[in-house]
């Protein structure tokens, strides 16, 4: 675990409250009734199993998903009241790395992390390729990639890129959308020493999705846990653990165990009892 | 199994369902299509509402625009003058010989002319655009947003209707009015050139009742309904995009879809627009003679 000097002696002031939070697409309820508040310069590991809603969380957090229920308050303001303008000037606040690094195929290395730049300052042309150089720089990749196309590059590489852009603007939260996922173990680790100098370099409050245990436990200084909502008793809270990653491991819900573990248990026959599994 | 019941695949029977049932079952199924359609229209029409708001507030950069103009002007001259050409001779070809016929060869231009400059120069080249350019519309932002980049440009604070959407409608809206006086040049130079060369229809009388019958209104009109063949285009071929279902098969569907769904929008505007402009022709110049012999 990481330890977060930058905290130490500042008062605990929540950077994002999510409260009541509901997301149904259809008649499929995603999200129920999720309340989480998180703190400046906390980092969150979002676990949980595929299609627990995840990346609907993380998306609804930046406003990309409107809520069927409840809201998210980011500052203090309450994001789905804002207009276009205010929107985007609380986004530019965020830095976003998805989950395929969601580069710009049209653009280049370069103009992809001098975007945010380009759109939302009037700083000079010279200044903008300081400042992309540097970024590239902190991420671990050469001068050379900065004329390539996304394309060109190997999965590792676009996840960098994306991160140096998601850091461009300096952001107060980023949201990480399964940083390592589909990611060799050496380029995994990578990706977390960055997440953990970033952190280290930035005074970030980060939230990160994945449901790789090794990265939760390397980033993180709190893991929250979502289940599927599909598979809840009613009335059970789908957030099934909310605390510091030192003490998931003596955690006693079994599904907890289950997952950090990395055990099928009795999944599979469950899911064949559900002809098939519907949430799966 | 002794059960007269029906079997579904896995082999479990199922109970008989009764004719009602089927009855309910088919009016489920007509309400369900009639609710996605209207879904589609009142998605299409906020769509379209969003785009027109930010084309009157804020117009887009040199930057974004510019390779839109290029894609969809530039890049398509050469198949909308081809297909213009060709046209104009081949309504040449299927003309003459029945004009011929009653010996009025030389008023092939007239009919020509008149449905070159009116319907099938806008038609065409629209047709080709929705083709070239609706579609390959659809086919990139359909591939944006599955792979996230509508997303991330949401996330970097920057509206995606007003960076993807505005500049390729305005090339469009810009740009078919000029294809379509290239697709009508090139087709009254090639229905010319057959019929005079080809078909031996003596040069004078042919121009001549072509000038006499195609005025400036008939070149007006085409021009004008190619504007909204354009509007159409941009607009369901970006909607299409930016409602991709996931997936490579997502893509394909929105950019099949983008061409039928803009193909069926151009004749059917051609219709109305048809019918409202030939209303305000008789308005503005009751006396004025429609037929052309």
């Amino acid at each position: 675990m990481v330890d977060a000097p930058y905290k130490s002696g500042l008062p605990k002031t929540p950077i994002l409250r999510i409260e009541g939070l509901g997301v149904r697409f259809g008649t499929s309820q995603v999200l129920r009734d999720i309340n989480l508040t998180v703190d400046r310069g906390e980092t969150v590991a979002v676990i949980g199993e595929s299609g627990c809603g995840k990346t609907v969380l993380l998306k609804t957090i930046i406003a990309l998903l409107r809520p069927t229920e409840g809201t998210v308050y980011f500052d203090g303001r309450d994001l789905f009241s804002l207009n276009e303008k205010q929107l985007t000037a609380e986004r530019i606040r965020y830095g976003f790395l998805f989950q395929l690094a969601a580069l710009f195929d049209s653009m280049s290395v370069a103009e992809n992390i001098a975007f945010p730049l380009r759109q939302h300052t009037r700083r000079g042309e010279r200044e903008i390729q300081e400042i992309v150089l540097e970024r590239l720089t902190e991420v671990g990749l050469a001068r050379q990639v900065l004329s390539r196309k996304p394309a060109e590059l190997s999965g590792g590489m676009r996840k960098r890129v994306g991160l140096a852009r998601a850091l461009v603007l300096d952001p107060e939260i980023l949201l990480y959308d399964e940083p390592t996922t589909g990611l060799d173990p050496i380029m995994s680790d990578v990706i977390n020493e960055l997440m953990v100098s970033t952190r280290r370099r930035h005074p970030v409050t980060s939230i990160l999705v994945t449901h790789d245990m090794r990265t939760a436990r390397k980033v993180a200084d709190r893991i929250v846990m979502l289940f599927p909502s599909g598979r809840l008793e009613p009335g059970e809270p789908q957030i099934i653990f909310d605390g510091p990653t030192r003490v998931i491991d003596s955690t006693a819900d079994r599904r907890v165990q289950q997952f950090i573990l990395g055990e099928a248990g009795d999944r599979l026959v469950e899911m064949r009892q559900n002809n098939g599994g519907s949430n799966r | 199994m002794s059960t007269d019941a029906p079997l579904t695949s896995r082999g479990r029977s199922m109970p008989r369902r009764s004719l009602l049932d089927g009855m309910v079952d088919q009016v489920a199924d007509a309400g369900a299509l009639i609710l996605d359609v209207l879904t589609e229209v009142g998605n299409f029409s906020i769509f379209a509402a969003q785009m027109f708001s930010w084309l009157t507030t804020r117009l887009p950069r040199r930057g974004t625009l510019l390779p839109s103009l290029y894609q969809i002007g530039v890049l398509s001259l050469p198949v909308v003058a081809l297909t213009g050409t060709f046209i104009g001779m081949v309504l040449a070809v299927q003309s003459f010989a029945q004009f011929r016929m009653l010996n009025m060869e030389t008023r092939m231009g007239a009919v020509i002319n008149m449905s070159l400059v009116r319907e099938l120069g806008p038609v065409l080249a629209a047709t080709m655009l929705a083709g070239r350019v609706g579609s390959a519309m659809a086919a990139e932002l359909g591939t944006m947003r599955v792979t996230e980049q509508i997303d991330a440009l949401s996330a970097m604070g920057a509206n995606p209707i007003h960076y993807l959407v505005v500049p390729r409608f305005l090339a469009c809206l810009l740009l078919i009015p000029a294809l379509t006086i290239v697709a009508d040049f090139m087709g009254v130079v090639g229905a010319g050139v057959y019929s005079i060369h080809f078909l031996g229809v003596d040069s004078h009388h042919y121009w001549e009742n072509s000038r006499r019958f195609v005025g400036n209104f008939d070149l007006f009109v085409g021009v004008f309904k190619s504007l909204f063949f354009g509007a159409a285009i941009a607009l369901i071929g970006c909607h299409r995009g930016f409602h991709c279902d996931p997936g490579a098969e997502g893509v394909g569907r929105a950019a099949t879809k983008a061409f039928v769904l803009s193909f069926v929008a151009i004749l059917l505007l051609d219709l109305l627009l048809g019918i409202v402009l030939d209303a305000i022709y008789y308005g503005i110049w009751p006396n004025r003679p429609s037929a052309l012999f």
